[in-house]
């Protein structure tokens, strides 16, 4: 029982308390560059995720057989593995949106969410843990990025998913789209999910002190 | 009980944020008046929307973040009443809503609000609009002067079509933005705000001088390049901004001559016709840089000597 409590836990630090993009400020080079429209950040996401999970557990189970001074690498060898893997099937199956994310899906090996879980979290935890570990982390991200996609698509190109919802009257704001409109975004949003997981704790914190 | 602790000098000043604000909406208005008198109703429709909208921006702002509410100091007033200025005669009323909101808003009140803005806000929300509505904030006209005969004929700005008279532009019968058209008002209102001491010469001076010379270095007709786009109004208007430049007198040198580089860059070489917007911005970005290498001798204070 108390083992799932605590997966539950894992599963839900990585969605919002630690979630990766807007709590941890990690992969913030593929948040700017790919969530130009919702479809891009989706499968941005479902990418990482994959990797995520996969890498997570891998490292896990080898987490006591690599020595420390070599661990980075091996690593990287590890996730390399999984995000060629990903590029591959993607080329064959999807190629529009390999084509849409372009240099990102290879960049997803360099992706600091994906090495900072191997650190932190799959080379300290057991394998099934860490791979609920790489899950969270991965809807958080999945859900940040799809989040400021829809944003970002709805304000510069007036649709979501490509379903057009502002209508044809509508003037796009062009600016929203480019490169300086996603770090308008992205700061935005950061303040926004601060300030909510601000007004959680203080409330949480409030909650305590009555009831001691 | 609250005792309020500060340092001398405790000398009282009759000037306070309302009252520089008012003079300079006092210094705007000859350039205001001249944009009305140049393009019509249609150019004091637009100014009239983008200051109420920026004053309402800040009301409702303040009361959302449960912040004492400051409209009555005026600053938002003045960020419409510039931002309007800075708008086509053409703009759309939403173009001004929503560029007063982002000012407002976003650069100003999200900073922290008066004094803590980090760029100019009525210059930020142009840059914005310019960079999303491309076509609307160019749409630019020929002045009619009230004249009912004459329809307004869209045309280009005499920074794209050059040959333009040199009187035409300094008194204002080019197209261009509602403020930047008319150069004798704008110097109006620069006198005005000199002789009550609100800004100081330096930045105007070294700002247009900045632009001459380069313009002059690159091949432009130095007197053409000042008195055409938005150089004259940005010196005077928005890189004057206290917030958003230097302390000291020589950094405030660099930060306006730095702006006249900026603009005669992009002017000569850029892609964009004018360059004044993204001059300004990058120099207000640079100003905590400008000040950290140039810091404000602390009063009392004297220089370690070096040690041998």
């Amino acid at each position: 029982m108390s083992e799932k409590k605590s997966m539950g836990k894992v599963l839900f630090n990585g969605i919002i308390t630690e979630n990766p993009t807007f709590r941890l400020v990690l992969g913030a080079c593929p948040t700017l560059a790919v969530t130009t429209s919702a479809i891009n950040g989706l499968g941005m996401g479902a990418a990482a995720t994959f990797v995520l999970i996969c890498s997570n557990f891998v490292i896990s189970l080898l987490r006591n057989f690599i020595p420390d001074r070599v661990r980075i690498p091996a690593f990287i060898v590890v996730i390399c593995t999984f995000v060629t893997m990903v590029q591959l099937l993607m080329q064959a199956f999807i190629p529009s949106l390999y084509d849409a994310l372009g240099i990102f899906i290879p960049l997803i090996v360099v992706n600091c969410i994906i090495l900072a879980r191997a650190e932190a979290f799959a080379s300290k935890n057991t394998p099934v843990s860490s791979a609920v570990d790489g899950l969270g982390m991965g809807i958080g991200f999945t859900l940040a990025l799809m989040l400021m996609g829809s944003i970002r698509e709805l304000i510069g190109n007036g649709s979501v998913f490509g379903v057009n919802i502002l209508g044809a009257s509508y003037q796009p704001m062009l600016l929203i789209v480019l490169a300086s409109g996603g770090f308008l975004t992205f700061g935005l949003m950061l303040g926004l999910f601060n300030l909510i997981v601000k007004k959680l704790e203080t409330k949480k914190k409030h909650e305590e002190e009555q009831a001691a | 009980m609250n005792l309020r602790l500060s340092t001398a000098p405790h000398v009282h000043h009759p000037v306070t944020t309302q009252r520089l604000m008012l003079f300079v909406i006092i210094a705007l208005l000859p350039a205001a008046a001249a944009g009305v008198y140049a393009f019509g109703l249609p150019a004091l429709l637009v100014l009239c929307i983008s200051m109420a909208s920026a004053v309402l921006s800040e009301f409702l702002w303040q009361k959302i973040a449960r912040k004492p509410v400051r409209i009555n100091d005026f600053s938002a007033l003045v960020t419409g009443l510039i931002l309007g200025l800075n708008l086509p005669a053409t703009a759309p009323w939403w173009l001004a809503m929503i560029g007063s909101a982002f000012a407002v808003i976003i650069v100003k009140q999200l900073f922290g609000g008066l004094g803590d803005n980090f760029l100019n806000p009525a210059m930020a929300a142009r840059a914005v609009l310019l960079a999303s509505w491309p076509v609307h904030m160019t749409n630019y006209v020929a002045p009619t002067f009230f004249d009912s005969s004459i329809d307004a004929v869209a045309t280009a700005t005499p920074l794209v079509k050059p040959g333009t008279q040199l009187m035409d532009l300094f008194l204002g019968n080019i197209p261009g933005t509602i403020g930047e058209v008319s150069k004798a008002a704008i110097l109006i209102g620069f006198l005005f705000l000199l002789i009550t001491k609100t800004i100081q010469w330096q930045i105007p001076v070294v700002m247009v001088g900045s632009v001459a010379l380069f313009s002059w270095m690159f091949g432009a007709d130095p007197l053409a390049a000042i008195l055409s786009g938005g150089v004259l109004f940005g010196a005077v208007f928005m890189a004057t901004d206290y917030v958003t430049n230097p302390m000291t007198p020589w950094g405030q040198a660099i930060y306006a001559f730095g702006i006249g580089l900026i603009v005669s860059l992009i002017r000569q070489f850029g892609a964009y016709p004018e360059g004044v917007t993204y001059g300004i911005l990058l120099m207000n970005i640079a100003t905590p840089l400008i000040d950290r290498f140039l810091p404000r001798k602390i009063y009392g204070h004297q220089k370690e000597a070096k040690k041998a």
